[in-house]
């Protein structure tokens, strides 16, 4: 069986001493290892910045596409192949800004994928501009000011657009991330997993230490019932967002792949490509 | 007696003149008739007016007739919008309900039909469509019965009453008629056909049951005009194949959707129009960076922006030749006929997969939705080639090491393997990356992977890249197009040599990378040579000089207004062009 160290290879990732993506890294490995997955069973599919350079740090399928189209890019992969593990994974202006219309729908669709958001209220790759998770009055190159507009809440526009599966990790939590993405990779649909991922070099406010001061975990709030909708769109707002664990699951909703009409049971990708004759006389005279 | 006949009928839109359309070709084409139809609508759904043209013939057409035998008309816009049309000697069927008025001076005769008021009184007004069926079999001399199989079909789940009535509702509006006509010289009476049974469909539905038949098992589309139909088609048929549809959110979405279930090794596509292909511009750039296998249908209609967007045009072109960031190898291809758009959409997925790179299916608004007559599809031309697909075990790899997914080879195509096989890991990026697929910058890298990706296209295998007609050794014109412009271009050159004028004709089905080889020797070998195209710039015309030179004997007859080239317009515009050539303007615009 494999180890977490065989979802390891040589390449030397290129993110700055410190960044929180070299933790999420490191989950994405040790939950594969932990579901007793092959590297050849995963593909992780990766959207552009620095975040998205993670499928190229794994050895497993990997696909490293255009900013911000990695859900439309990993939801296609598991409609082809439907027994492969797609993990998709990118930053927050990866998934919030450019890439938030197929972030929603994707939600909505709720196919079989689990999606890995490092989020760093910032936008790294590009050297330090305002995301729509920067908080109002957050201070970059783009907004020397001050950002006017007001960071919006991922968990909660996840939660109204249908979401079964959200999920909050921080990257010094290796552990509790690590859980997270076996969770989301074994919940049946579309599972989001939102990561507090601290950019050292470009996020001078929200440190590793300002998310421990803050953070705190759904599961010591008492009472907490991950499968209760708004008692968790109530939680995300009473605490401005700031905590983690399993924010929602709903185990009841089938998957996308499961309402189908017809949908092959086997991976698509071996499904019979010459149409028989017989069949192609039909359609055919459908058009007599 | 005669050979051809051009029928249009108009009204308001979502007053059923689509469905009067329908039930009368689909009954002539049963009966062996060649038809051709173009319908004018506009994007809303009801009101506006709307008509379909259709063109009835013992002999294959592919072209929107020049003129009019007969109009029949739900309304006087109808009769304003369309009486210039009518050639002499040919009738108007008018509904008696709105007091019909043509315009004096042409020979045209008139007749007022009680359309509404026969079919109220047998209990429907909606049945008004079916007493102009009857009225017009009257005129042609055809037994009403000839409508029943396809009142059966339209109407047969609702019941047998309501067939019956329908039937009723076309045997009035014959009986009507014929007292008019009072066995007056107006009847027209179509030679008999062949009678046998052919298809008739629209071009959607060939490019749509092409991609089936070619093995494609998924398909990622938002709805547009005019390439809905071929979604549509497939969320109806896939289902029977195991595989399904998924309508996106947006274009970038359908098309890299598609791009990631061909990673993972399901033939899958995505079609749209003009401003859809703006959309994907980025994620085709991906496929062809990538060597992903991707079949995109443009279904072109008139731009730019939301333009004329229900209007015929050829106007994308060049932005889907060039249209992407940067350099990718790319398959550009446009089919002359419904039959070709069914091999061609099917062949595109093999070429996709055998070159690894993007094809662009170019279709038409014309060629997309103009319903016609189609001669039996061959089952057996059907192949599929998947190119240099992996399948079975693959060896071990050293520890770690990546499967050589980009591998430079002579031919530069590269061992593809599938997402799930084992010893096959490498990555995937749109970033420059060496043959592991791990990004690289290095300039020797760079010049190795960027030869090898161009180089895949060098030597392709397009089974006809040209459609040529060339009856001439040195003709005097050579007309050159592509798609839907083949039947009025075709209709032309008879016109011409009538006149004398030698003329060969060369349609274009590989746009890119353009067959120079197969084309230069035409345009070495013609005196002159007038490219006819559906945009106001000469695309196609620029496209000929920049890959065969002789731009000093190459004009354009050009046509944006939204409508179909006519074979007449070709016809004109030639004549001026031939009469003062060397043209000052190098373009003919309609
Ligand atoms: C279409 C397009 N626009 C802009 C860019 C430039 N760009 C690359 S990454 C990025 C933002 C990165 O921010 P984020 O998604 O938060 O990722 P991070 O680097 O913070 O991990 C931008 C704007 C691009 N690659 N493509
Ligand atoms: S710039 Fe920020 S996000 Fe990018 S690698 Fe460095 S620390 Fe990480
Ligand atoms: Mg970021």
């Amino acid at each position: 069986m494999a180890t977490f160290k065989d979802f390891r290879n040589d390449v030397k990732p290129n993110w700055c001493p410190g960044c929180g993506d070299f933790s999420v890294q490191a989950a994405i490995q040790r939950a594969a290892a932990n579901l007793g997955l092959e590297p050849h069973e995963l593909a992780v599919i990766s959207g552009i910045g620095c975040s998205g350079r993670i499928s190229g740090y794994i050895h497993s399928y990997g696909f490293h596409g255009t900013h911000g189209r990695v859900l439309p890019l990993a939801q296609g992969v598991k409609m082809a192949n439907r027994d492969l593990t797609v993990i998709a994974a990118g930053g927050d202006g990866d998934g919030f800004a450019i890439g938030m219309g197929h972030t929603v729908h994707a939600i909505r669709r709720n196919i079989d994928i689990t999606y890995i958001v490092m989020d760093n209220q910032i936008y790294g790759l590009t050297k330090g501009q305002t995301s729509p998770r920067s908080a109002a009055g957050f201070q970059t190159k783009s907004t020397p000011h001050g950002s006017i507009e007001p960071a919006l809440s991922p968990l909660e526009i996840a939660l109204s657009a249908g979401a079964t599966f959200v999920a909050q990790g921080f990257s010094s939590d290796l552990k509790e991330l690590t859980s997270l993405i076996e969770e989301g990779v074994k919940h049946k649909g579309f599972a989001l997993i939102n990561v507090f991922s601290p950019c050292v070099t470009y996020n001078k406010v929200n440190t590793y230490e300002w998310f421990k001061e803050r953070l705190i975990k759904v599961s010591d709030i008492e009472g907490y019932d991950p499968s209760d909708r708004e008692m968790a769109m109530q939680t995300v707002m009473k605490y401005d967002g700031l905590v983690t664990g399993i924010i929602y699951q709903n185990k009841e909703q089938k998957s996308y792949q499961e309402l189908v009409p017809g949908y092959s049971e086997a991976p698509l990708a071996e499904a019979e490509l010459k149409m028989s004759k017989e069949k192609f006389a039909e359609l055919v005279a459908e058009f007599m | 007696m005669i050979e051809q006949l051009s029928w249009k009928v108009g009204g308001q839109q979502g007053e059923g003149i689509e469905s009067t359309g329908e039930i009368f070709s689909t009954a002539l084409n049963r009966l062996g008739y060649y038809l051709y139809g173009y319908r004018h609508f506009s994007s809303r759904i009801k009101g506006g007016h709307t008509n379909n043209k259709i063109r009835v013939s013992t002999k294959p057409v592919r072209a929107v007739a020049d003129d009019l035998d007969i109009l029949v008309a739900f309304d006087q816009e109808t009769i304003d919008f369309n009486f210039h049309e009518l050639r002499d000697g040919g009738i108007v069927i008018a509904d008696a309900k709105f007091n019909p008025v043509i315009p004096e001076g042409k020979g045209v005769a008139l007749y007022a039909v009680p359309f509404t008021d026969i079919a109220t009184q047998l209990g429907n007004p909606l049945m008004k469509n079916m007493v102009a069926i009857g009225a017009t079999s009257a005129v042609l001399d055809l037994d009403a019965a000839v409508f029943e199989s396809v009142v059966v079909d339209t109407f047969g789940r609702k019941g047998a009453q309501v067939v019956e009535k329908n039937m009723e509702a076309i045997r009035a509006g014959a009986q009507y008629m014929k007292e008019q006509l009072d066995g007056s010289t107006k009847t027209m009476k179509l030679a008999k056909a062949d009678g046998k049974r052919r298809m008739f469909m629209i071009g959607n539905d060939a490019i749509a049951l092409g991609a089936i038949a070619g093995g494609a098992r998924f398909m990622a589309a938002y709805p547009i005009t005019p390439a809905s139909e071929i979604m549509e088609y497939l969320i109806k048929k896939l289902p029977d194949f195991g595989g399904a549809v998924i309508q996106t959110e947006d274009e970038i979405a359908a098309c890299t959707m598609a791009i990631g279930a061909n990673y993972a090794g399901v033939r899958a596509f995505t079609a749209s129009a003009g401003p859809g292909l703006s959309l994907m511009a980025e994620a085709i750039g991906l496929a062809g960076m990538t060597e992903t296998p991707l079949v995109v249908v443009d279904t072109q209609r008139g731009g730019p922006s939301t333009g004329l967007p229900t209007k015929q045009e050829q106007s994308d072109l060049l932005a889907m030749i060039y249209g992407t960031h940067g350099e990718i190898p790319k398959i550009v291809m446009a089919p002359s006929t419904v039959e070709e758009a069914f091999y061609d959409m099917a062949e595109a997925f093999n070429l996709a997969e055998e070159y690894q790179c993007p094809v662009i299916f170019l279709s038409d608004l014309q060629l997309s939705l103009g319903k016609q007559t189609v001669e039996p599809l061959d089952y057996d031309r059907i192949e599929i080639r998947r190119g240099k697909l992996m399948n079975g075990e693959l060896p071990p790899l050293p520890d770690k090491d990546n499967f050589k997914r980009y591998e430079v080879t002579p031919d530069g195509v590269s061992p593809r393997v599938l997402p799930g096989t084992k010893y096959g890991i490498h990555h995937v990026t749109g970033v420059e990356h060496a043959e592991t697929g791990r990004p690289s910058e290095t300039a020797a890298n760079r010049r190795a992977q960027m030869e090898k990706r161009m180089r895949k296209l060098e030597h392709i295998h397009f089974p006809t890249p040209v459609h040529k007609q060339l009856r001439h050794e040195e003709p005097d014109l050579l007309l050159v197009g592509f798609l839907s412009t083949r039947g009025a271009i075709e209709e032309a050159m008879e016109r011409l040599e009538q006149d004398g004028v030698k003329v060969n004709h060369a349609h274009i089905r590989l746009l890119h990378p353009f067959p120079v080889d197969d084309v230069r020797p035409l345009v070495e070998k013609a005196k002159r040579v007038v490219v006819v195209e559906q945009n106001a710039t000469g695309q196609l015309a620029n496209l000929l000089k920049m890959n065969v030179g002789h731009a000093d004997k190459i004009a354009s007859v050009l046509k944006f207004d939204g409508n179909p080239f006519l074979p007449g317009d070709v016809y004109t515009k030639c004549k001026e062009l031939l009469a003062q050539w060397p043209p000052l303007k190098i373009s003919a615009m309609m």
